[in-house]
């Protein structure tokens, strides 16, 4: 069975749709998100089930895991963050090329969860700002699957202007990211 | 298991109590091991000893690692496992000194092993060894501050803003 997407706001006629750019964009967009994983814990492990056959990702479009960092929208962050670990996962972040989206899954990337400690990060959100935010420890599949649908949602309003605009400038200056 | 063997142990605290008078403060079998506590003094010499002696022969260190007990008055320890291969026979050497004096002489001119372990020592404890090619943290990052394994050391970190005493109905 094949899903389509809503149609965006437009005129309608015989042979031909009209629409914003932005609009056109947007459905584009939101509906082919290359995933980066990375996977550091538990969560990861959910994350495998949610990419496996029963709860399958790839009905949303974003079955294509992208290893690299160059080549992918979204920065799936599943699992603790070690203090050590973070100036990595910056990293990683920094490398991805606009426009990029950042889930963070389960309590520890977004908290640092139970590993209230020394070596853990307390939260991915302290070194590089996070879109969606899925609660749980581990989250289970279907709560993944939502977060990438309000992710979804992030990516087919975004307006086309917003990664050049001062907030945007702002917010990345924040994290000391240039 | 091992098993203790009572004389081999009096054998080897007469010979360092001999070799080194006054340095072995104190020696008793734990649980199925000889440990043997002694003054900082000579640790580095003592090591050498059990190391060269031509019928002991402690030539490998299984681990190195520290202690701090916050009620003594030489409150940061160092234990070291040594392992006579040829003997089968497996030695606690344990031995402290005073917080504001945390130096202890670096083993590694004996064991390369104690190179990593000493490190991590000194990353946990705050214990300096005196002579280390590359004493460095090796385990948390370069820009920890405090020594995470230390009694004083606060658990929780210290930069969580959520968990206040209202979370906990403190």
């Amino acid at each position: 069975m094949v899903n389509f997407d809503k149609l965006p706001d437009g005129h309608i006629g015989t042979g031909f749709f009209a629409t914003s750019f932005e609009q056109a964009i947007g459905l584009a967009r939101k509906n082919s998100l290359w995933p980066l994983p990375f996977a550091t814990s538990c969560c990861g492990i959910e994350f495998m089930a949610t990419m496996g056959a029963h709860y399958d990702l790839a009905r949303f479009g974003s079955e294509r895991l992208s290893f690299s960092p160059r080549q992918s929208d979204l920065l799936m962050v599943m699992g603790t963050i070690a203090k050590k670990m973070a100036p990595v996962l910056k990293e990683v972040y920094i490398q991805m090329a606009e426009p990029k989206w950042v889930l963070s899954v389960g309590a520890c990337a977004s908290s640092g969860g139970i590993f209230d400690t020394y070596s853990v990060l307390q939260g991915i959100d302290r070194i590089i700002p996070v879109d969606v935010y899925v609660p749980g420890c581990p989250p289970r599949p279907e709560q993944i699957i939502d977060g990438i649908l309000k992710i979804q949602e992030l990516v087919g309003n975004e307006g086309l202007r917003r990664r050049y605009s001062p907030e945007y400038e702002h917010l990345q200056a924040k994290y000391n990211i240039e | 298991m091992f098993e203790v063997n009572a004389d081999r142990d009096q054998r080897l605290i007469t010979l360092l109590e001999g070799q080194f008078p006054g340095m072995v403060l104190q020696h008793e079998v734990l649980l199925d091991m000889l440990c043997i506590t002694v003054s900082k003094d000579k640790i580095n010499e003592m090591l050498q000893f059990l190391y060269d002696h031509k019928e002991l022969r402690f030539t490998f260190l299984t681990s190195l690692c520290g202690m701090h007990y916050p009620d003594d008055a030489l409150q940061l320890g160092l234990v070291y496992h040594l392992h006579s291969l040829s003997n089968n026979y497996r030695i606690r050497l344990k031995t402290a000194t005073a917080l504001d004096d945390p130096h202890f002489p670096t083993a590694t001119n004996i064991f390369m092993t104690a190179n990593w372990m000493e490190r991590e020592t000194y990353d946990f404890f705050g214990i300096l060894f005196d002579g280390h090619p590359n004493l460095k943290r090796i385990l948390n990052v370069d820009d920890f501050e405090g020594f995470p394994m230390r009694k004083d050391f606060r658990l929780e970190d210290q930069s969580r803003e959520d968990k206040n005493d209202a979370m906990f109905g403190r």
